[in-house]
């Protein structure tokens, strides 16, 4: 298993440089335990056991600095077991790596994983990472990415370079899990457009900096599309994911001005079939303090468009538009819910979200999250999703 | 962070009492300004900080919840700059490595952003939430930045007793936009001119939350600072409180520890 080899890279790393008198080290843990409730029965062949579905979820950090502070390394295993779908449970390396920095420059070599962007509601310029995409269908959830990266730092800004020598394919669904195509997909039998597959060379650039009340980053990617098409097997019993080579550009920006947040982000991609640009632009807008209680309520609106062909990996965000609102009671507890819906304007379909999360004493959290797909005819591209409505359950504890 | 304070007193400082000694700008605006400024110019040349605290939230029932962080400060001495601040927390556990850098402005509101961990996302946010609870807290966002001598107007009250010291007590109103409240009021002693006490009113003019600074100890660069500060609020009876550990004064932060950038490289 290619992670394993990771984790021994990863477990050597520290102990080549930990001879520091004063290093410091942090040891960190969370078990998270999640049920899900679907409310309909699954659509597709297979998947008859699955009316609900119960995983379980162990995510170690350890961290190291030297006692010069100019040296850190990090181990972040995540272990995820499913009871019902195998291709969900899951050992990934999320952070493996050793740093070094000196002056106004640092050198990380290693698994790790990074954000780019600004938007809420689909992250178009972030593409370092590969999507955990069976973790969750936000596409929130990440896996480790080995790279090399030299960031510099400079008054006019952070320059990030990303040299990436192994590609992490993307996670689906087993033929027993819910969130699938009608037919499976095969992630046994990934297909590259270059020869060198998993380990064609990836190169990344980013320079980011903020100017007034202007926040901007701009972003090169040059190699192995995260994003697979799907196309049918020879004998037709399952898809097979297909990672093209791609060059990207994109560019997000920020401009925060009193309670408002306005964002874009836009990419242009010379994809697998054609050239296209896909955006997504809004705002967030904050109402602080409702009602003379301690309570913050924002309100985001966000409008996304995606002018890929047809032969392009399939997005659902290319003529929609988001609305969402966001409470945060600012209790101790940190109480937080999300809720909002995703509205297809050519297709009408809808796509409704609610995320809700407390703090319970001071070491476990509890979350909630239900989620409802609707108006999908057969040809659109939610339709194979539509009777995966659910409501998922899960308790953290963290140590 | 910005409750800080010092020693020495410099020739300006004697200026400004003599000034207000004699009579020649003794009205209780400008003798307001010049306690406030001493007791602000106390803090000059400390250069930057670092300090670990523990906040410990107690509801009206007496039941607590902790946090804790730590904080780096740069200092910008030109008084119409405000300073840099780094707020990492350490606890509670999910939270960890949740980090929120802020440059202060005067009168303008600061840039800040917000490093959430679980996604590895560094966000600007909007800092025009001055007078929300800070992490739950009574401390509102303006009680940890605000403290900039010109973020005010002064009125000078009168003399009051504060513990074993004698106080200036004078009137802050806040000049800048967004604040939660309508006035201060802050002692300020006559010894080490160190902040003891701020009363907060709030926008209906209702005494909201009374602030105790104690166990001031001075370090050896000159610079005071409280290990202890007590927010209580009267009209809810929660109360939090900071402790503080030593101050580090010779963490050699620049510029580039208080950059964006940094926020995803702090552990």
């Amino acid at each position: 298993m290619r992670t394993t080899r990771l984790l021994l890279l990863a477990l050597l790393l520290p102990a080549l440089v930990a001879n520091a008198d004063e290093a410091s080290w942090d040891l960190g843990a969370n078990v998270e335990m999640q049920s899900r409730f679907f409310t309909q029965d699954a659509r597709w062949p297979g998947q008859e056991s699955q009316a609900g579905q119960i995983s379980l979820a162990a995510t170690v950090e350890l961290r190291w600095r030297n006692a010069d502070d100019d040296q850190r390394a990090s181990i972040i295993p995540y272990l995820r077991w499913d009871a019902e779908d195998e291709e969900r449970s899951l050992l990934d390396l999320r952070e493996a790596y050793w740093a070094w920095e000196a002056e106004s420059f640092e050198l990380l070599v290693g698994a790790n994983t990074v954000f780019w962007g600004v938007t809420e509601s689909v992250h178009l310029v972030d593409v370092l990472n590969q999507t955990d995409a069976v973790a969750d269908i936000d596409g929130e959830d990440k896996l480790g990415q080995p790279m090399v990266n030299l960031a510099m730092q400079r008054d006019w800004g952070l320059l990030n370079f990303y040299v990436m020598p192994y590609f992490r394919e993307r996670t689906f669904a087993g033929t027993d899990g819910r969130f699938r195509t009608p037919l499976p997909v095969d992630t046994d039998r990934p297909q590259y457009e270059s020869s060198a597959k998993e380990k064609h060379v990836d190169l990344a650039l980013r320079y980011s900096h903020y100017v007034g009340d202007v926040d901007i980053g701009l972003s090169l990617f040059s190699g192995t599309s995260r994003e697979p098409r799907l196309l049918p097997d020879a004998d037709g019993t399952a898809l097979l994911p297909y990672y093209d080579q791609i060059n990207q550009f994109g560019v997000d920006l920020q401009y925060t001005r009193d309670a408002w947040l306005w964002k874009l982000e836009s990419i242009v991609r010379d994809g697998y079939d054609d050239t296209f640009i896909a955006a997504v632009g809004g705002f967030e807008y904050t109402l602080y303090q409702v009602g003379e209680s301690t309570a913050d309520v924002g309100l985001l609106l966000e409008y996304q468009y995606d002018g890929r062909g047809e032969f392009e990996p399939l997005t659902i965000a290319d003529n929609d538009v988001f609305a969402g609102a966001r409470l945060a009671l600012n209790d101790t507890q940190d109480t937080a819910v999300l809720a909002g819906v995703g509205y297809d304007v050519d297709t009408n379909e809808m796509f409704v979200n609610v995320e809700a999360e407390r703090r319970l004493g001071e070491d476990y959290v509890l979350e909630l999250r239900a989620r409802a797909f609707s108006g999908a005819r057969q040809d659109n591209p939610t339709y194979t999703l539509s009777r995966d409505d659910y409501l998922q359950l899960q308790l953290s504890r963290y140590f | 962070m910005k409750f800080k304070t010092v020693t020495s007193i410099g020739l300006l400082v004697a200026f400004a009492l003599m000034l207000s000694q004699t009579g020649e700008a003794n009205t209780a605006e400008q003798k307001g300004f010049d306690i406030a400024a001493r007791s602000d110019r106390t803090d000059i040349g400390f250069g930057e900080s670092e300090v670990e605290l523990q906040m410990i939230l107690r509801n009206a029932a007496g039941q607590e919840s902790r946090r804790e962080l730590r904080i780096s400060t740069l200092e910008k001495p030109d008084e119409s700059v405000g300073d840099k601040s780094l707020v990492l927390f350490d606890t509670p556990r999910d939270i960890e490595g949740t980090a929120l850098l802020s440059h202060a402005k005067i009168l303008d509101p600061d840039d800040q952003w917000l490093y959430l961990p679980a996604l590895k996302r560094v966000k600007r946010i909007s800092s025009s939430n001055k007078s929300g609870p800070f992490v739950g807290s009574e401390f509102a966002f303006e009680d940890f930045t605000a403290i900039e001598l010109n973020k005010f107007d002064y009125q000078y009250i009168g003399t009051d007793a504060c513990g074993e010291l004698q106080c200036d007590v004078l009137e802050r109103l806040p000049r800048y936009e967004n604040s939660g409240y309508t006035k201060q009021v802050a002692w300020v002693d006559q010894v080490h001119f160190q902040i003891r006490k701020v009363e907060f009113y709030d926008r209906r003019g209702d005494l909201l939350k009374v602030l105790d600074l104690k166990d001031y100890r001075q370090y050896d660069n000159g610079v005071w600072r409280p290990h202890l500060m007590s927010m209580s609020n009267v009209q809810t009876n929660k109360q939090t409180d900071l402790i503080y550990s030593d101050y580090n004064f010779e963490a050699k932060l620049g510029e580039d520890d208080f950059v964006k950038g940094r926020l995803s490289r702090l552990r």
